[in-house]
């Protein structure tokens, strides 16, 4: 194509800079990892994740007992070596229910912020990019969905749905998605005006792969950083929703309900309601700690 | 048509409709680029060089912008009836461009050579390996030390100068017939300006493409266009060869450059003139000539109907009603 005569001489900018880079292989996302590693907080919430998603999968090796057994002799137990959580009123062990109750938090957790992600990203794309007709459209669409408080709105769809495990993954998913479309139509907004997207335009790239290559992934981390955080949300509206019986039912061990059951019993037997009350705050803790860690790693200023 | 024209631009006029009114950033441009040679662009911040620039491949944002009125020919072909995904496929492949900012116009997740090895792909069908070894000649070419290793950098690993390096290299990817460089060197320090420009010269003279440089450094112009196109208030004031601008300047806007720049080819020791006022908000011109309110020279006639570009003598055009009288020699220029 081009004759090749010229020598790759070193140049005015093969300074101790350019030396140095070739140990550091680095981009965006490497970057923030390295940075996040660095953060003792943020690991210890990544760790608390990890270590729940293995509670979960593998409840079944871990607990003692059945989750829905009920040992009529053991009723109303304080904690114990037998019962290391104690049982309920109704001699269950809530060791094995708090564990068995991860799962349904977890799901919960992942699928319905899964399910707003997906969708806020898909609109959030659409209004960012396009803005004029649709960016109007979908907002106004989303203030909607701001106007409701995200608990009454999750009452008012349960209610419609009724009560079980998938509605409670479209009540939450679809309450969420406005905030995921309005923050990713912000970030695309910032980097749609970006030189280099206008200089992939004057390569001839097309409006497809300048959204998928060039806008979306550094569009996108602003978004697992807000995901992250969602997630404890959701599993604190699950717990609200089952707390007050229209969330996942009985026998099905969800922490939620395990506190609802529990509470005529706080003064009597206190373990009932503290366990399960336990594992929410932890849980959330988790994500919100390590959100709150992938957030200042993915802020180049914090370096 | 002249065979030896690649590009012709006629009449074009581009206007932004925003809130505050219609922008006529750029208002009746007509020119003309020949194969292989430089042509310059100059004017102020806002007097619609970078728009003209933009228009060619139909970049100004939308939908904001618009061009009007105007024909674009390329080869014979109207860019401006181009539907945009004919139009796709000359950008960055027949006509390509580079940006003033290179800190900024590199995609920062994604390495050099991916950027590269992208502008290669969308024009042409070849397997990964292939454009790989493209991807490496060209950084050869724009002189990167070491092509093999630096494809696998980031942006960020790279100097100012070496991503301006890397953006005419993606820019020269698919072996374009015209290069539109906006401001390529505003971002850089002098040094490195100077190196950028003389292999945008270098390259040109080997792949036998036209560039067209926009710059409001009259020294850039000076070294590297044949010609020279001065711009004001989004239209063309003067248009001519490299020679005529600089040493029978004929438009009071083009003596107001000259009187304004230091020359070393001068004896005598005057002091800089700067050209008095700020130019017209682009929303609501004037309805004569657009410099008619900074200019010393102004007669009644230029307030009320605008000058049209006219050959004033063989290829020196000029829009402006005294240019005669400038070229006679009964105005004088240090008025």
């Amino acid at each position: 194509m081009y004759p090749e005569n010229r020598e790759p001489e070193a140049k005015e900018e093969a300074t101790p800079e350019l030396a140095e880079s070739k140990y550091s292989r680095s981009s965006l996302y490497k970057d923030a990892w390295r940075r996040l590693r660095k953060n003792k907080l943020a690991m210890l919430g990544f760790a608390i994740i990890i270590l729940l998603i293995l509670i979960a999968i593998f409840a079944p090796l871990i607990a003692p007992y059945n989750p829905t057994e009920r040992i009529k002799a053991d009723s109303s137990l304080g904690p114990s070596a037998k019962h290391l959580f104690g049982t309920d009123i109704l001699g269950r062990d809530i060791f094995t229910r708090v564990i068995f109750g991860s799962r349904i938090s977890i799901q919960v957790g992942i699928v319905a912020v899964g399910i707003s992600l997906t969708i806020g990203l898909f609109f959030g794309a659409l209004a960012g990019y396009f803005g004029n007709i649709p960016d109007t459209i979908i907002m106004r669409l989303a203030d909607i969905f701001f106007a409701f408080p995200y608990i009454l709105g999750a009452i008012a769809i349960m209610t419609i749905l009724g009560p079980g495990l998938i509605n409670i993954f479209i009540a939450i998913g679809i309450l969420g998605w406005a905030y995921f479309a309005r923050l990713f139509r912000g970030s695309i907004l910032s980097i749609k005006n970006k030189e280099y997207i206008e200089a992939a335009r004057a390569l001839g790239a097309s409006n497809f792969r300048i959204i998928t290559k060039h806008i979306f992934p550094n569009a996108f981390a602003p978004m697992i950083v807000y995901g992250t955080m969602n997630v404890g949300t959701a599993i604190i509206v699950e717990a609200a929703l089952s707390f007050l019986g229209l969330g996942v039912q009985p026998p099905t061990p969800a922490w939620g309900e395990m506190l609802s059951e529990s509470l005529k019993y706080i003064n009597t037997a206190p373990w009932m309601m503290f366990f399960p009350g336990f594992a929410i705050v932890i849980t959330v803790l988790g994500f919100v700690l390590f959100g709150d860690g992938l957030r200042d790693a993915f802020d180049p200023r914090m370096k | 048509m002249d065979n030896n024209k690649i590009l012709e631009v006629k009449n074009l006029r581009t206007h932004f409709y925003t809130d505050d009114g219609i922008v006529k950033a750029v208002d009746g441009v007509s020119f003309d680029l020949k194969k292989g040679e430089t042509l310059g662009i100059v004017g102020e911040t806002g007097s619609g060089k970078s728009v003209t620039a933009l228009s060619i491949l139909n970049l100004i944002p939308q939908p904001t912008g618009k061009i009007i009125e105007g024909e674009i020919l390329f080869e014979g072909v109207d860019m401006t009836k181009l539907k945009r995904r004919e139009l796709q496929k000359y950008r960055g492949n027949k006509i390509s461009m580079i940006f003033q900012d290179p800190m900024t116009s590199l995609n920062p997740v994604y390495t050099i050579g991916n950027q590269l090895m992208e502008s290669i792909v969308i024009h042409r069908r070849m397997s990964k390996k292939n454009a790989k070894e493209e991807a490496v000649k060209l950084l050869q070419l724009v002189g990167i030390p070491e092509p093999k290793k630096r494809l696998t950098s980031y942006p960020h690993e790279f100097s100012g100068g070496m991503r301006q390096r890397v953006m005419i290299a993606m820019a020269l990817a698919n072996d374009p017939s015209i290069l539109i460089a906006d401001e390529p060197t505003t971002a850089l320090d002098v040094t490195i300006q100077a190196q950028i420009l003389e292999l945008m010269d270098e390259l040109k003279n080997k792949t036998n493409s036209s560039i067209i440089i926009i710059t409001h450094d009259l020294g850039v112009v000076a070294k590297y266009a044949s010609r020279v196109m001065v711009m004001y208030g989004g239209r063309p004031v003067e248009f001519s060869n490299i020679n005529n601008i600089f040493y029978e300047p004929l438009h009071p806007y083009t003596i107001g450059l000259m009187n304004s720049i230091t020359r070393l080819d001068e004896k005598k020791k005057e002091k800089l003139k700067p050209i008095e006022g700020t130019p017209p908000s682009l929303i609501d011109l004037p309805k004569g000539c657009v410099f008619a309110s900074r200019c010393n020279y102004k007669i009644d006639k230029c307030t009320s109907k605008y000058p049209p570009l006219k050959e004033i003598k063989g290829n020196h055009y000029v829009a402006c009603y005294r240019a005669k009288e400038f070229m006679e020699g009964s105005l004088s220029r240090k008025g």
